[in-house]
């Protein structure tokens, strides 16, 4: 039997388990379109090819699969790039599906045609140009392992338009893989012995752990590790959630906008176990002044991330599951005495940094952020699944919504790309159905994506869209007073749209509240509201991220509040 | 640490974008390519890219890494420590006059250079060395009426496997 390059594609596609995609047409995946029209597999029609990558990414996310992308050439292709940049500084699995002009027109600026390969190249962890109908079905295989295997990342499939039309026999298809073999796994015995000495021989030990572990889905192993040794622990950005936020044993979120006690924690230790973290400059800032007392055990899947800033003096080349399997084995065992006695002093230090300065903000008669996001934390009992847009809205989510559940915190970590949230939402919305699922947005980041909207209630996604509209780009105001004499250049975005009209305007329940008390009813309304909400917060609009460590300053070199 | 030039061995699948895909890794990352050769290996399938970059140690470990990241390459090697033999070539066109003809025709039987082309007032010579060889020859020839070269990267092959 003959099957087209476009048939192809959809079996490919079926072997990998896919079954939802996030696309949007065009004159170059018409044929794709056209043989999508009689499949099962779902498609979700986006309004913009950057919410199509960004909902793929929410996906891959929530559900641990990989988030699938299908866009056309040219201005589609190239309306991911944000996106694919975003999944691949923080290690997402995506497959982006991009249409090309026919193969006899490529590098003659035909309509439409752009070099998305060359553009994606140092975005991507692998791209391909489909050059012949014989290589497609391998090649989509290829780029499923390569975007799941090892550090996940995106992986974009450039198709031209003939590929998808000309017709291959079934059987002269070619299935199998055919990668270098990159599994030179060592063995991480020997590494994980000299890690146990080096926490053995530890008076101040701290973990901190970060994206890694929920992309190696070791948090079980994590909870088990730091039990185990009762150690404190701190997660980055992109680690929250793996680690109960509730937990005694947690300080919270490390680096610029952490916790002081995270931070004071970080600069004291004399060990350091670094668990799926690459030290972004957000998290370390000044280098030099970072865990300076600190052995720093590092275990990351990418050696690349290893001594890249941070200095280790042992560290591990591997996923952090096995590594913390053994080790949590090797701690069960009898005969490891747990530094205990030795740590007693460390332990209370940290309670005392606990206590000393919690994360707190002062109520006032307007609307307080903070006092938004907690009490969302208190409705949803924390079960929420929360994607943030970036800027002030990320950092008081992450402050605020006390995560302790793995894979429930979505947001842009390494990009930092406004207008991320709400289409990350609606894909993880997608893959989790039963899940209550809340942007938490700025009034600047949501207009970024906010065309977004007729796809959620066009499917009938009730995302909940939380705007703290404070009328300012909140984040840049904030530096803009900091550092640059209250000059708040082009940070004033106080014409902003009527967001409950707007909501409206797109088929979706806008409501408003502008007063403290106003605050709980309206997300209590916006949560039993099986529908998209935009829920529109009027916040103090001069109210900033604390504690904040300066640019460049030491950890230690805090300020706490305003 | 000390800066200096590291020669680097990469094994890559010979398929179109692969250069571009190393010569992004160098570019996007901040290293600098110095020079560079490349061509198949017994294995067509298989292209040997012999690079030279400047950067201590410390650099060198973070560029293999990123390299090795790369899904088509399939072994990188630092050649600088491995006691590798390292050759370039350069073609240069000499402008002959009688002032210089004889001396240059002396210093190519005595180095033994060769001549490649020969006409009434220019010739093609090609010398072939270590890149200090290289250096002190277009010095000398730059000296005598050198019109134009074409020097290429390094090739550089380990003397045991």
């Amino acid at each position: 039997m003959k099957l087209t390059g476009a048939q192809v594609l959809f079996e490919a596609l079926q072997k990998e388990n896919a079954d939802t995609i996030f696309g949007f047409p065009g004159g170059a995946v018409l044929d794709i379109f056209d043989e999508l029209y009689r499949r099962k597999i779902r498609n979700i029609l986006v309004r913009h090819e950057q919410g199509a990558i960004h909902a793929a990414d929410g996906y891959a996310r929530v559900s641990g699969k990989v988030g699938v992308c299908l866009v056309t050439s040219g201005p589609g292709a190239t309306n991911t790039v944000t996106g694919i940049a975003n999944a691949f500084m923080d290690s997402i699995p995506v497959v982006v599906l991009t249409g090309q002009v026919a193969t006899s027109l490529i590098g003659g600026d035909a309509f439409q045609e752009v070099d998305i390969t060359g553009i994606t190249r140092p975005c991507t962890k692998h791209n391909f140009l489909v050059r012949r109908i014989d290589d497609l079905g391998r090649i989509v295989r290829e780029a499923f392992h390569i975007a799941r295997s090892g550090r996940p990342g995106p992986v974009l499939i450039d198709i031209p338009k003939d590929i998808t039309k000309s017709l291959i026999e079934d059987n002269d298809i070619s299935w199998t893989l055919s990668l270098p073999n990159n599994n030179k796994k060592a063995s991480i015995e020997d590494a994980c012995a000299k890690a146990l000495d080096m926490i053995r021989q530890a008076e101040r030990p701290l973990v901190i752990s970060g994206g890694g572990v929920l992309l190696g889905r070791a948090w079980d192993e994590l909870r088990t590790f730091v039990k185990l040794l009762n150690v404190p622990i701190t997660s980055t950005l992109m680690g929250l959630g793996a680690f109960p936020a509730s937990d005694p044993h947690w300080l919270g979120m490390p680096g610029m906008h952490g916790t002081y006690y995270a931070n004071m924690a970080i600069s004291n230790c004399d060990l350091l176990i670094a668990l799926g973290v690459r030290f972004d400059d957000r998290v370390t800032s000044k280098l030099d002044a970072f865990a300076p007392h600190a052995k720093v055990l590092h275990v990351d899947i990418d050696p690349a991330s290893i001594d890249k800033f941070v200095k280790t003096h042992l560290s591990i080349a591997s996923d952090c599951k096995p590594v913390l399997q053994l080790l949590n084995k090797w701690i069960s065992d009898k005969s490891f005495a747990r530094p205990e006695k030795q740590t007693k002093a460390w332990l209370e230090q940290v309670q005392k940094w606990k206590e000393f300065a919690p994360l707190t903000y002062c109520q006032s008669d307007k609307i307080k952020p903070q006092y938004v996001v907690e009490t969302l934390y208190r409705l949803t009992e924390g079960k929420a699944i929360i994607s943030t847009e970036v800027g002030q809205n990320q950092m008081w989510a992450a402050q605020y919504y006390h995560f302790d559940y793995p894979n429930s915190f979505i947001t842009s970590g390494g990009l930092g790309t406004m207008g991320y949230g709400f289409p990350a939402a609606i894909g993880a919305q997608v893959a989790r159905p039963d899940k209550v699922v809340v942007d938490i947005a700025g009034d600047g980041s949501i207009q970024m994506n906010i065309q977004e909207l007729a796809t959620a209630v066009n499917y009938d996604l009730p995302v909940k869209i939380v705007i703290l509209n404070n009328g300012f780009l909140g984040m840049v105001r904030q530096w803009q007073e900091l550092f640059y004499g209250k000059r708040y250049s082009h940070s004033n975005i106080d014409n902003v749209p009527d967001f409950v009209k707007l909501a409206e305007a797109y088929g979706a329940v806008g409501l408003r509240a502008t007063r403290s008390e106003e605050v709980e009813a309206t997300l209590r309304k916006g949560l039993d509201t099986p529908k998209t909400v935009v829920m529109d917060f009027h916040v103090e609009p001069e109210e900033g991220v604390y504690p904040m460590v300066s640019p460049g300053a030491a950890l230690t070199d805090m300020v706490l509040s305003k | 640490m000390e800066v200096k030039e590291n020669t680097i061995s990469i094994l890559v699948n010979n398929r179109p974008d692969v250069l571009a895909r190393i010569a992004g890794t160098f570019s996007g990352r901040g290293f600098n390519i110095e020079s560079i050769s490349a061509n198949i290996t017994r294995n067509p399938e298989i292209t040997r890219i012999v690079i030279t970059t400047l950067g201590n140690r410390e650099t060198v470990i973070k560029l293999e890494k990123q390299l090795t990241k790369i899904i088509d390459v399939l072994e990188v090697k630092d050649l600088t420590r491995a006691n590798a033999a390292c050759r370039e070539m350069v073609l240069v066109r000499m402008k002959l006059t009688d002032a210089n003809q004889v001396k240059i025709m002396q210093t190519v039987d005595t180095l033994k250079w060769k001549i490649v082309k020969m006409d009434v007032d220019t010739c093609i010579l090609e010398v072939t060395g270590g890149k200090k060889d290289i250096d002190d020859a277009l010095a000398f020839l730059d000296k005598m009426g050198m019109d134009d070269f074409t020097r290429t990267g390094v090739v550089a092959v380990e003397r045991q496997k």
